[in-house]
Order: C-alpha cells, then sequence, then structure tokens
C-alpha cells in the first residue's frame, strides 16, 4: 500500500477532491439551484426533502447489504420493487375486502415470500454470472420487467379469470373477454382524507396509511432526533474513553464538530418547537381563528414553521429499523462471512464460508427490503403507474447512495442517508437549474438524467481506476529487490 | 455402423451446434411465421417485414462486433456512437443538403465524430479494465442526456427541424422534408412475389460485413482478436494491446454512427432526445442470438442474429395483434427474449473467465 504520511498536503487535498468530487458537485448545483430560483421557501424545500427522503429511504438502504456482500450495487432491486407491485396489484383487485391499513400490512406479508423466491433466484443468476453482477443485475431488472408486464398483461386476464368491468382492468366491450390490468390505478385515499364524495370514495385506501397512523409537528420530531443523535455522540465518546481496546477512535476535532451541528440542530429545535407550541395555544384559545397564519401578531418565522408537513413517525421508525437492522446484521455471524465473501471469495471458501449460500441470502435480504421499499413508496405516492414508476428505481437508489459516498465495494448506512438528503436536494432544483441555463422547462429533464447517469458512471469509473492504479502499485512494490 | 446412422448422427451433431439462443429465436420465429400462415398471414408480407428490420438494425448489430473482439465486450456503450450519427445527420440537414448528398455528407462526418467519440471512450474503456460492461451502459445513458441539452440548446434554426413554437429541435425531423427518407431502401428496390427487398440498404449492410471480415484478417484485426483472446500472450508477443483495444471501441462507435443513419433513412425520421438510450440492448441481442458469445462475434453472427431476432419482433406484433386481439405483451416478450439472451451470454461469459 502507498504510504499516507509521505504524501504532501497538496497531494492530500488532491486525494480528498478526487474522493469526494462527486458529493461536492452535488453541493454545488444544489446551492446554485437555490440562488438561481425564486420559487423555493425554506419549508417548501423542507417539505419536498422529507417527503422524498421518507419516500425512498427503505429502497435506497435495500443496497447496502449486496454490497457488503462484494456483489455490487444491486440494480436488481427492481426485481423486489417488482414482487411489491403484484402484493399491491393483488391487495387493490380485492380492495372491498382489504382496506385501509389492514390492506397494506397483508401487501407487506404477500410481498414478502414472493420476494423471497425472486431473490432466490436472481441470487443464483449473480452466482452463474460472478463477476459481471452488475451489468447482470441492470439487464435482470429488464428481464423481470418484462415477465411482470406479460403476467398482469397476459396471463391476468387470459389465463387467471378477472372480473369484467373492474376498475383495475382494461375495459373493454360488453361480451369479450376481459384482460389485464389498466396503465394507472390509485392506492385509494386514507380515512383521513376521504371527502365522501367521488367514485371509489366508500372504502379508505392504503395511499399514505402508513404516514397518517401517527404524525407529529415536524419542528417536535427534529427536537427528539437532535436529542437522540446528541446522546449517541456523548455515549459513544464515553464509551471509547472506557474501552480504549475497542478500536473505534475519533479525533477530538470529529468530536467537536459533529457536538456543534448537533447542538445547533438543538437549538433551532428547542427554539422553533416552543414557537409553534405557544401559538398552537394561542390557536386554541382563539375560538374565532381557524388558521395560524391567521392569528395577529404571529411571525413569519412561526409561519414557516407550521407550513412544514407533520412528520410520519411510524414511516420513520420502519427506516430507522430496517438502518439499524444493517447495522446489526454486519456484526452477526453471517454479516462477517458476506464481508469475507465480499473481500475475497477464495479466502472465504477456503476458510469454510459457503460463498455461494452467503451471496443468495444477500441478494434475498437486499430483495425483500426492496419489495418493503416500494410499498411504501408507493403509498406515500398514492397513484401507481403500473408498468412504469418501478423502472427508475434501480438508477435513483443507487445513484443516491454513492453521491452520499458509497462505491461498489464499501456502502454504510450513513451513506444512504446522505445520500438521499443530497440526492433529493438536486432532484428538487434542477428544473429551476435548467430554467435558468437553458430559459427551457424540458432542460431540467435532461440535466437530471444526466446526473443520475453521471453520478453513476462517475463513481463507478473512478473506484475501478482507483482499484486498478493500488493494484499496479502493490505490484510494483512486489517486484521491488 | 451403417452410413446412415453415421449420418444421421451427424445431422444430430451439426443441429447440436447451433447455438441455444440461436435455436431459441429461430423456433421461435418459424413458429410465429407458422401461426401467421395459418391465421391467413401473406408469407412475403411477413418475411418482407423481417427483412425490413434487418435492414434497419444490421450495421448497428455490426458495430459490437470489434469491441467483443477486443475483449471489451459487447458496447453497451451504443449510444455514443448512435449520438455522433445523430449530430453528423443534424449538422448536414441544417447545411439543407438533401437526397444521396445528404447520406454521404452526414456518413462521411459520423465516421469523423465516431471515431473521436470512440478514441476517447477507448481511453476510458482502458482506464477500467476489467469492469468495461458496468460502466458502458451510464456512460452511454449520461451521453444520451447530454446530447438531450445540446438538441435544445443547439442554435439551428432550419424550419423543418425545429419545434414550431421554438425552442430547440424537435424529437423527430422528418427525412421526407429533405428526400432522404428511404433513400438507400428505395435504391433499386424491387419486388419478387410480393417480397420487397430493399436492395440499396441490404448492399450497404452486406459491403459492411464484408469489410468487417476483411479486416479481421488484417494484421491489425488479427492482433485485435489475439487481444480479445488473451492480453497477456498478445502482450508477450509484441502486440500493443491498449492501442488495439481503442482501435476497436473507435471501429465500433463509429460503424454505431452510420448504422444509425441506415436507421434513419429506413424509418424515414431522425430520432432525437431520449430515442439512443435504451438501443444497444436490441442491438446486442442480436449479434448474441446469432451465435456470438461475450468473447467471440462473427459477421455470420450479426447476419443470422439480426435475421432471426428482428424478423421475430416484425412478425410477432401483427400476428399476436390478429390471433389475440390487442397485443400490448408483445413489447414484454421482446424485453424477456432480448434480456434474456443477454443474461444467458453473461452466465456463459463467466464460465469461461474463470
Amino acid at each position: 500500500m502507498i504510504n499516507n504520511d509521505s504524501i504532501s498536503v497538496g497531494g492530500k487535498l488532491r486525494a480528498f477532491l478526487l474522493d469526494k468530487i462527486v458529493m461536492i458537485v452535488f453541493l454545488g448545483f444544489v446551492v446554485f439551484g437555490f440562488i438561481v430560483s425564486d420559487t423555493f421557501t425554506p419549508s417548501s424545500f423542507t417539505n419536498d426533502i422529507v417527503t422524498r427522503f421518507f419516500r425512498n429511504g427503505v429502497l435506497v438502504l435495500a443496497l447496502i447489504v449486496p454490497v457488503m456482500a462484494g456483489l455490487g450495487l444491486n440494480f436488481g432491486i427492481v426485481v423486489g420493487a417488482l414482487a411489491g407491485m403484484l402484493a399491491i396489484v393483488f391487495v387493490r383487485y380485492h380492495y372491498t375486502l382489504f382496506p385501509g391499513i389492514g390492506g397494506l400490512l397483508l401487501c407487506f406479508a404477500i410481498a414478502t415470500p414472493i420476494a423471497i423466491l425472486f431473490g432466490f433466484l436472481t441470487g443464483k443468476l449473480y452466482n452463474k454470472t460472478r463477476g459481471q453482477e452488475m451489468v447482470a443485475s441492470l439487464i435482470v431488472a429488464f428481464f423481470a420487467d418484462g415477465v411482470y408486464q406479460l403476467f398482469l398483461l397476459f396471463v391476468v386476464g387470459g389465463i387467471i379469470p378477472v372480473r369484467w368491468g373492474h376498475r383495475m382492468i382494461n375495459p373493454v366491450a360488453e361480451g369479450v373477454r376481459p384482460m389485464g390490468i389498466r396503465s394507472s390505478f390509485e392506492m385509494g385515499l386514507p380515512a383521513g382524507e376521504m371527502t365522501g364524495r367521488g367514485f371509489g370514495d366508500e372504502l379508505p385506501g392504503m395511499a399514505r396509511a402508513l404516514n397518517n397512523l401517527w404524525r407529529i409537528e415536524f419542528v417536535y420530531a427534529l427536537l427528539a432526533v437532535a436529542i437522540a443523535a446528541f446522546a449517541f455522540l456523548v455515549i459513544r465518546r464515553v464509551y471509547m474513553k472506557k474501552n480504549p481496546a475497542s478500536g473505534m477512535r475519533e479525533p477530538l476535532w470529529q468530536f467537536c464538530v459533529k457536538s456543534a451541528i448537533c447542538g445547533a440542530v438543538l437549538l433551532f429545535a428547542i427554539y422553533s418547537s416552543g414557537v409553534i407550541y405557544y401559538w398552537y395555544n394561542v390557536l386554541a384559545n382563539t375560538p374565532d381563528i381557524n388558521r395560524l397564519d391567521h392569528l395577529p401578531g404571529i411571525s413569519n418565522f412561526a409561519v414557516e414553521i407550521s407550513r412544514i408537513d407533520r412528520f410520519p413517525v411510524v414511516t420513520g421508525m420502519v427506516i430507522a429499523a430496517i438502518g439499524l437492522f444493517i447495522v446489526y446484521f454486519s456484526k452477526t455471524k453471517l454479516g462477517q462471512d458476506c464481508r469475507s465473501v465480499g473481500q475475497s471469495q477464495q479466502i472465504a471458501n477456503v476458510s469454510g464460508i459457503n460463498v455461494d449460500r452467503t451471496r443468495i441470502i444477500a441478494t434475498i435480504i437486499s430483495t425483500v427490503l426492496a419489495a418493503w421499499g416500494m410499498i411504501i413508496f408507493l403509498q406515500d405516492m398514492g397513484h401507481v403507474s403500473t408498468y412504469t414508476v418501478y423502472r427508475n428505481i434501480g438508477f435513483f437508489s443507487v445513484a443516491a447512495i454513492l453521491v452520499g459516498g458509497a462505491t461498489a465495494a464499501k456502502a454504510s448506512v450513513k451513506n444512504a442517508m446522505l445520500g438521499l438528503v443530497l440526492f433529493h436536494a438536486m432532484f428538487i432544483v434542477s428544473p429551476a437549474v435548467g430554467m435558468f441555463l437553458f430559459d427551457d422547462g424540458n432542460a431540467g429533464e435532461y440535466m437530471r438524467t444526466f446526473m443520475v447517469y453521471g453520478v453513476i458512471g462517475v463513481s463507478l469509473g473512478l473506484y475501478v481506476w482507483k482499484a486498478l492504479k493500488a493494484s499496479k502499485a502493490k505490484f510494483r512494490l512486489d517486484d521491488a529487490p | 455402423m451403417t452410413e446412415l446412422t453415421k449420418e444421421n448422427f451427424s445431422l444430430l451433431n451439426s443441429f447440436r451446434k447451433i447455438p441455444f439462443s440461436t435455436r431459441a429465436v429461430g423456433g421461435l420465429y418459424l413458429a410465429v411465421l407458422i401461426l401467421g400462415i395459418v391465421n391467413g398471414f401473406n408469407i412475403s408480407t411477413l418475411l418482407s417485414a423481417s427483412l425490413h428490420l434487418f435492414g434497419v438494425w444490421a450495421v448497428l448489430a455490426l458495430a459490437n462486433v470489434p469491441s467483443i473482439q477486443a475483449g471489451t465486450g459487447p458496447n453497451f456503450a451504443l449510444p455514443i456512437g448512435i449520438v455522433s450519427g445523430l449530430l453528423a445527420m443534424v449538422l448536414v440537414l441544417s447545411l439543407d443538403i438533401k437526397g444521396m448528398a445528404f447520406i454521404l455528407l452526414a456518413a462521411l462526418l459520423a465516421i469523423v465524430f465516431g471515431s473521436l467519440a470512440g478514441y476517447l471512450y477507448g481511453r476510458l474503456m482502458n482506464a477500467v479494465k476489467g469492469s468495461e460492461m458496468a460502466i458502458a451502459p451510464y456512460t452511454g445513458f449520461a451521453i444520451t442526456a447530454v446530447f438531450g441539452l445540446l438538441w435544445l440548446a443547439i442554435p439551428i434554426g432550419h424550419p423543418h427541424m425545429i419545434f414550431f413554437l421554438g425552442g430547440g429541435l424537435r424529437h423527430q425531423i422528418p427525412l421526407d422534408q429533405f428526400d432522404a427518407n428511404f433513400i438507400l431502401a428505395r435504391f433499386l428496390e424491387i419486388e419478387i412475389f410480393g417480397l420487397e427487398i430493399r436492395t440499396g440498404e441490404l448492399l450497404v449492410v452486406f459491403a459492411g460485413c464484408f469489410l468487417m471480415w476483411l479486416f479481421f484478417r488484417t494484421k491489425t484485426g488479427i492482433a485485435m482478436s489475439a487481444v480479445g483472446r488473451n492480453p497477456m500472450f498478445a502482450k508477450a508477443s509484441g502486440i500493443n494491446v491498449d492501442r488495439s483495444r481503442v482501435i476497436a471501441n473507435m471501429m465500433s462507435t463509429a460503424i454505431a454512427a452510420l448504422g444509425v443513419i441506415v436507421y434513419a433513412q429506413g424509418f424515414g425520421f431522425v430520432q432525437l432526445y431520449d430515442f439512443p438510450m435504451f438501443m444497444a440492448f436490441p442491438a446486442i441481442a442480436c449479434i448474441l442470438v446469432g451465435g456470438a458469445s461475450g468473447q467471440r462475434a462473427k459477421v455470420a453472427n450479426v447476419i443470422v442474429g439480426t435475421f432471426l431476432f428482428q424478423g421475430l419482433m416484425a412478425t410477432a406484433l401483427p400476428v399476436f395483434t390478429r390471433v389475440l386481439e390487442g397485443a400490448g405483451f408483445v413489447n414484454a416478450l421482446r424485453m424477456i427474449i432480448q434480456n434474456g439472451i443477454i443474461l444467458y451470454a453473461l452466465s456463459r461469459m463467466s464460465k469461461g473467465g474463470n
């Protein structure tokens, strides 16, 4: 290996820039977009980011375990997403039997075994295409897309009989055999949002069913998260001081920076929570005004805070639980096996690990998480484009985790979380940037597409290039007399 | 053993020698043809449709031969070549050059742009040796998006090329406005028993195939094959491996650029924006159906594979539409076959690699 101490400060800076180039470009892009656009308010921007964070969180987390096992970035999470889609189609077809959150839970229950089967098959395939998993995962996503379309367009109706005139089924003239699921359908409004009028409002649906289970004011949730993060930082610091042998190390300046950020967020959360709590109390005591921003004397700050959507606690807890599960998993025997396999299949094999089995399990975990992720994604969207909505899931999720600093060989929950925020911030500002640079609404769309594929190409390219360079350097050192 | 059994045996053997992908797609094609004839289709209509798609796709499929032979795998970054060809056509059209002159000039420019882009792309492929196929698709996608922006911003004011309300080039530029639709196809076009033969297009295809065949008999071509077969051995025998790979990618990209010109005149439109994005996969499926593997490809693979795969695609849609009334799933069928074939080739590839 190259000795780091012998590299000059300039070299270190260059290495750092090369390492973080994608993240830096994204940050620059977002800041630029924020400056040139006049449509964003702090609350609307926060709303967009928070919505997309919870919508895509599980899908991005689904990528981590295969990276651990050396399978690279699993574009095949689309296969898992399709398992989730199948479950949703089934439950929505029988919407009268399974309304509301019960239907959504049933979706998870149905999707899981399907995803396990799909994950098993995909894992088998990855074992057959060893060394080319990443391109195989891309192609298997297209392949699965074809099978899924054939199933929903031909087998449903063609082989499995369906009811004529059902609102999920393609409409045909009377007497003609109905065939195929429509190209789009609704998840059905949840109980709290039903207006009591219009078609299909008679039963609560699955849209936002999970999000709406328990929502609290955003800044309260921020307060809770900031307190938890602060406590975590301090406890970890104390633990590291008491157990120097634990192998965890953190320079003092890093701890200080982290605590400072955490403290700032905490102070902001305390202040804004106090403000909003006060004004809600005022609102409750003023009988003739029913909106916060109509209150006399209310500050702009308080109105802005109140415009942030309420925090979906249950969805947040699901994402946190899956994140914790991945951290825990990496410490179990199976997780350690995954890492060994990821490092070197030969060495893992010699040390008695069943390499093929471990890789299949990693793929199954990823596929199941992707299926759940897709269900969470769609319950938040509320509207399902049956044959297109899953297509970009793989690309977007991979791009997000790469922006967060992951590579094809190393990915963590931290990368996923950071990437989710940065990537979707790019997504939100790109129309504005396109409008500013090209004076054309479509330009933002192409810019977005370019950013997605550019990130994937550049990140993977840089990673391979660095690996090749490192192996060459090693080769040279080995040759030295 | 009697003569007869021996002969039977060798017949069976030679059938077994046909690669699985070729047998499977060929069988399906035959089945669709028979189904079509049973359902009242004219055989020459079906074959004409097959030949049409064959002529349009063959050059794009041919572009994969050099990259496979040089060991960089099927060219998943085909969109790079395609946008080079599109740029060439757009520039020539913007000068209001029409007819055959347009085709020839665009072809010339396409070779120049394609070679330049291919050179850079070849350098990139050398920098990521061993993971070419993982990187290539995203390079192609990203370039497509960049050119999406270019089509919007390019300062061309030709009335047949821009949106009516201004703001960039159209999604489809109609070539009939430039007397260039089907220009190769109509050249010496003949019809035998209702079977349309687009002579000019086929001439271009076979000329390209012949030149490719010839190239792999030159010194450079043989060196290229050696690089793909065993880079270590090639290096030991004094071949510049990196240079060979760059040349292969230049050729592949330039041929793709030419291929899109044939494609555009065959349909009568220059398609821009998202069109190149997913063009690599059908082209790769074509050559794989013909029996190419991830490491070995011949010109014959291109001809056989393109005819079978595109023939199946050309006939399946009308036949299934009539037989089953409404054939929204033909696209699904295409995705299954196309990507199934690529996956099959990938699985064979790593077996060979280990």
